[in-house]
């Protein structure tokens, strides 16, 4: 299954939560937020959602910045 | 000494005492971070929302080196041109959970990096409405900065000069009107170059200075960070104190009478 994740083309297997993707990507219990088809979708709400095909995910941190 | 040196200010309903906010780039490693804003005293702290690196994973994260719990962690809608992208980033920022305050900023040219003011004001109605604390980079433009107030922002953020030129503070008299026209804190934002750009934005009566480049820019960074807490306490000291009138001649500090002749 295609996604987009943080801009990149990812083959993902189906039937995957958001949840599931970030802790794949080792980023359960970081501070992160993610964005969802361009909306945010929030942490309560990650393992409900079941990532479909050419959905696109942002996950953001934060990083240094003025 | 005179008590009360330090007079502590409200921004979006909290207090604070260090009138020095900091940003968090360009330093040589999170270590360095963590030291230069310690030594800059400030309790608010700029971070900037980017991607995850999904490819090279596993490298340390700045919140593990600044304690969300002790500093006021500020998200910047920096490298944002449009207001749409502006929004979504301080959307994604309140999720990461730091809290509702946000510095927002609208690039309107890569150049001077100056802000594209009326997308600001655009993004800054979104945010307002949706419960956002919004706290706007902006030009030295009073009508700019009374429209953002008038729209419900926490704060007014003109620029001294562009972002990381540390030319100073090129256009005091806009700044004064400002300060004098605004009844939320006006907190100067970039451009400051040494500590004196910082004295000379609190002499002039602003809240406080926010700056990252004149800090991790220079050869010692942490020396400079404790020089820019002086340069801002020394600044509102001599704000509140009230200067000297300035005066074309000379007038002698000693008795003119009881000369020896």
């Amino acid at each position: 299954m295609h996604v987009r994740v943080n801009g990149e083309d990812k083959d993902l297997g189906e039937g995957l939560s958001v949840a599931d993707v970030v802790a794949s990507l080792g980023l359960a219990g970081r501070r992160v937020a993610v964005e969802y088809n361009r909306a945010v979708l929030r942490a309560d709400d990650w393992t409900s959602t079941t990532v479909r095909e050419n959905d696109a995910l942002e996950i953001v941190h934060f990083v240094g910045g003025g | 000494m005179p008590k009360d040196i330090f007079d502590s200010f409200e921004l979006a309903g909290r207090n604070y005492r260090s009138r020095l906010l900091v940003g968090t780039g360009k330093y040589a490693d999170f270590e360095q971070t963590r030291l230069a804003i310690e030594a800059s005293g400030a309790e608010i702290v700029t971070v900037a929302v980017r991607r995850v690196n999904i490819t090279d994973r596993g490298k340390p994260n700045l919140l593990d080196h600044i304690d969300p719990k002790r500093y006021t962690i500020l998200p910047n809608t920096a490298g944002c041109y449009t207001a749409d992208d502006a929004v979504r980033t301080c959307r994604l920022a309140r999720e990461a959970g730091v809290g509702k305050l946000v510095k927002l900023e609208v690039i309107g040219d890569e150049k001077t990096l100056f802000p594209d003011v009326a997308a600001t004001i655009e993004a800054a109605r979104v945010l307002v409405s949706e419960g956002f604390d919004v706290l706007p980079y902006i030009t030295d433009d009073p009508v700019a900065c009374k429209r953002l107030e008038e729209l419900g922002c926490k704060a007014v953020m003109p620029l001294a000069a562009p972002i990381g030129s540390g030319l100073g503070i090129r256009n005091p008299y806009n700044i004064r009107i400002i300060i004098e026209q605004s009844s939320v804190p006006v907190i100067v934002d970039a451009g400051v170059g040494t500590a004196s750009d910082a004295a000379v934005a609190l002499e002039l009566g602003c809240t406080a200075v926010l700056m990252n480049t004149a800090i991790a820019g220079a050869k010692d960074p942490l020396l400079m960070a404790h020089a820019m807490k002086l340069g801002v306490d020394a600044g509102r000291a001599a704000y509140r104190a009230g200067r000297m009138p300035k005066r074309l001649y000379a007038t002698a500090s000693s008795p003119l009478t009881d000369l020896l002749s």
